[in-house]
């Protein structure tokens, strides 16, 4: 195995991994919140045809996130609205949402089945891709990826150091004290219950116009599952959820190449390994119940009721 | 004489849909006064105090602050007029820190290093030293009210609000806390005090206004008044008093010798090396703050936690450390744990139906199958005896009040005879007058020959009703001595943990 298949492993790698950080960033802030939005895999799903729709329409790649994104967070409105002000059950709902969104997009999507689409052009960073061997291992990326990264960043810091992102923490760990506290528990809830859409949105959009870009029905095969997985096995602490994903995607690529290489194993077992190899990896490193206990937004899935 | 009062009510009415919680209430605090708020549970203190603090609106009556008509539409509202609220039931973020817990509750927007600052400064020049950056979920109950009110404290309040302060505290712990709220009063803050315990609002208390049923009942300078007076006021009529002759104890019913206990819990207390025997015809009582192991003590000796050597509880003779609940029940044990809901009882279902999950073996099964007219009897008949106020014993668990379902499942546990009983918190947030008859029912229990354990953080409660007395501090057992070698000072020392191993 030379340098280069190396590189295109490791490359490989970082775009599986990108539409999971994505979801589950998002899905994170909005689990923090203490809401449960079971509905991952149907807003990927409507994110993904939304993108490849507008895109191949009006040729736009752009305007095809920002309607991915919209449409996820339209879809996370609609379980808010019923979960938060008409106070349903969160698990019920969120299956409810993923199956929705499976079909919803099977439909929309009937016209765009085996078009083509222009792959999202990867955005070369000046002199820095240069460098051999670490210019195109970590700097030739499209611009969904960089963002994957700035995300991460940005949720950190916005969970730990900003006032906003304790109010958020502290509505998700406590609503009731949060609500006599006078914060607008509703209200916080929401935004990032559409914040976790939004994400969703954008990942599936990932999977449409760059992982593999086409439309087939059903593609995300289900990695809205994986991203809920993988928030709670990372105990909703963002650089495990980024961790996670790097590592349920190089076991992705890895289980691709060993499928090609001929390796005697059935293919159905090495196409479960990624799934198997990121959950056993999480659990044997969220063993510890204080470090749960103080991670593990405490209403999660709860109803609240302001004046309850 | 100020012409205007700082805080006054003039009818506040708030209705719920079963109870008229607050019905054309008065009240009047003026600038640094210490006024107390009397009242048994559900007489309406609580409704009253979230409709100043802005939780709730009244639905008539006027609130006037500094002579000035209101509308506290929000707690942030609240805030802003000056008035601050230390909560019965602790409002804190458990995983985060003191100070994000205090900044949560400052509408400022101060840099997190100055804020910790302010909060060392403010903590030490109270008398209330707390380190801004532990997390909350490692402080002891004591320690939490602190943080509560230096987060008030922080706020410069005119008005301080605290709801049933002392419930949680020891001894030494109130004298510290009263003489901060004499300091503050002097700075010419006002404190509304919250309570039923006649002897505080005695001591600390400039004027006081008593509620009951949601009614104002009278007015009164408790200095000037006994506690027979107020509590003439609070319940309307003569409390009667709960009386202990005592009597020889008999044999050993319940021992435990060394148990030793890992919590799950990892917010929990462990078990340390426990020895304690509980004899036939007395009343044990453990005192002690709670999460000093209490709830884990509990699980050992009813079962729901086994420990693995046989011989560290040992029921009536029989080494039990590894039987598990209904084996142990099978020899004589009975068991009110603290939470009546979810634990006690099954919320949603009826009295009957949670008449039958313990009594079963007093012939409401038969075959296998349910008598459901033998079960239905014998809720009925515990309703009778123990005054229980419910619709009929097909009310589902949770539409009782608490210290009616807690009349329901202590009569419960004793109608089954058991010769060794363990209470948790008997009477927590239950009417006085509900507290007596449980009372009175343990202390029956115990004439009639049965080893009693009740675990309290009340001390009154436990000076009237026990025998013996021990205290749990930190997952170990003190000695256990009789009552009346007990002073209450030093009760309170042993609670905060001086007693020699």
């Amino acid at each position: 195995m030379n340098i280069d298949t190396l590189i295109l492993i490791f490359a490989s790698t970082v775009a599986a991994a990108t539409p999971l950080i994505l979801a589950a960033l998002g899905v994170l802030v909005n689990e923090r919140a203490g809401v449960l939005n079971l509905g991952v895999e149907g807003m990927m799903l409507v994110g993904a045809v939304t993108a490849f729709g507008v895109g191949v329409t009006s040729g736009s790649l752009f305007l095809g996130y920002v309607a991915a994104m919209s449409a996820g967070a339209a879809m996370a409105l609609l379980f808010g609205l019923l979960t938060l002000t008409l106070q349903t059950n969160q698990v019920a709902t969120g299956l409810a949402l993923a199956l929705f969104g499976v079909g919803l997009s099977a439909f929309v999507g009937q016209p765009f089945v085996g078009l083509p689409i222009e792959r999202v052009p990867a955005v070369p960073i000046p002199l820095l891709a240069d460098i051999p061997v670490l210019g195109p291992a970590l700097f030739r990326y499209d611009l969904l990826v960089y963002l994957s990264i700035a995300l991460y960043a940005a949720v950190s810091w916005f969970l730990y150091r900003s006032a906003a992102g304790l109010r958020l923490r502290a509505i998700g760990e406590a609503p009731g004290v949060a609500h006599s506290l006078g914060y607008p528990v509703v209200r916080i809830r929401y935004l990032a219950v559409m914040f976790g859409g939004a994400t969703s949105g954008l990942a599936g959009a990932y999977l449409s116009t760059a992982l593999t870009p086409m439309w087939v029905e059903g593609m995300s095969a289900g990695r809205g599952w994986i991203v809920l997985a993988l928030v709670v096995f990372a105990t909703w602490r963002p650089l495990r959820v980024l961790l996670g994903a790097y590592l349920f995607g190089g076991v992705t690529v890895l289980q691709l190449h060993a499928q090609g290489l001929g390796v005697d194993v059935p293919s159905e077992f090495l196409s479960m390994l990624p799934y198997l190899a990121t959950i056993v990896v999480l659990v044997l490193i969220c063993r510890n119940p204080k470090t749960i206990l103080l991670n593990q937004p405490a209403s999660l899935g709860r109803s609240f009721h302001p004046d309850g | 004489m100020q012409p205007h009062p700082r805080l006054a009510l003039h009818g506040i009415t708030k209705r719920y849909p079963a109870v008229l919680a607050n019905d054309h209430v008065d009240l009047r605090v003026g600038a640094g006064e210490i006024h107390a708020l009397l009242g048994e549970n559900g007489a309406g203190k609580s409704t009253l105090m979230k409709i100043v603090y802005g939780v709730t609106q009244p639905d008539a009556g006027r609130i006037e602050w500094e002579g000035r008509p209101v509308t506290i539409r929000s707690p942030a509202e609240a805030r802003q007029l000056g008035i601050g609220m230390v909560f019965q039931h602790f409002s804190l973020f458990e995983t985060l820190t003191v100070a994000e817990n205090i900044s949560l509750a400052l509408d400022s927007r101060e840099p997190p290093a100055q804020l910790a600052s302010r909060i060392r400064e403010v903590s030490e020049s109270y008398g209330l030293p707390i380190d801004p950056l532990r997390l909350v979920h490692s402080m002891s109950v004591g320690e939490r009210q602190r943080v509560e009110i230096v987060r008030c404290l922080l706020q410069s309040p005119q008005l301080l609000i605290m709801d049933e302060p002392t419930s949680v505290l020891t001894p030494q712990a109130v004298r510290m806390l009263f003489d901060t709220l004499r300091r503050l009063a002097s700075q010419n803050v006002s404190i509304l005090y919250i309570s039923h315990k006649l002897d505080e609002v005695r001591e600390l208390c400039d004027t006081a206004t008593v509620l009951r049923g949601g009614r104002v009942s009278g007015t009164a300078t408790p200095r000037a008044e006994s506690n027979e007076s107020l509590a003439r006021m609070m319940v309307g009529g003569d409390l009667r008093e709960c009386h202990l002759t005592p009597r020889e104890a008999g044999e050993t019913r319940l021992e435990l010798r060394g148990l030793t206990l890992a919590s799950t819990d990892p917010f929990g207390t462990s078990l340390h090396s426990i020895d304690l025997n509980v004899r036939a015809g007395e009343i044990v009582g453990i005192a002690g703050v709670s999460g000093n192991g209490q709830s884990e003590l509990l699980a050992a000796i009813s079962g729901e936690r086994r420990v693995g050597n046989a011989a560290s509880v040992s029921i009536c003779g029989s080494a039990s450390g590894t039987l598990d609940a209904a084996q142990r029940r099978r020899l004589g044990l009975s068991f009110v744990p603290e939470e009546r809901l979810g634990r006690g009882a099954v919320p949603e279902m009826s009295l009957a139906d949670n008449a039958l999950l313990t009594a079963h073996s007093a012939g409401l099964v038969r075959n296998g199958l349910v008598r459901s007219d033998a079960a239905r009897e014998f809720a009925r008949s515990t309703i009778t005896a123990f005054d229980v106020k419910a619709g009929s014993e097909l009310s589902p668990a949770n539409s009782l009040s608490g210290g009616n379902l807690q009349k329901f499942i202590v009569g419960r546990e004793v109608r089954l005879k058991p010769k060794v009983m363990v209470v948790s918190q008997p009477t927590w947030g239950v009417d006085v007058g509900a507290a007596l008859r449980i009372r009175q029912a343990l202390i029956d229990l115990r004439d009639s020959g049965a080893a009693v354990l009740v675990i309290s953080e009340e001390l009154d409660e436990l000076y009237a009703i026990c025998d013996r007395l021990a205290v749990l501090f930190r997952g170990k057992l003190s000695s256990v001595h009789p009552t009346s070698q007990m002073p209450v000072e030093k009760l309170g020392s042993w609670m905060a943990g001086e007693f020699a191993q």
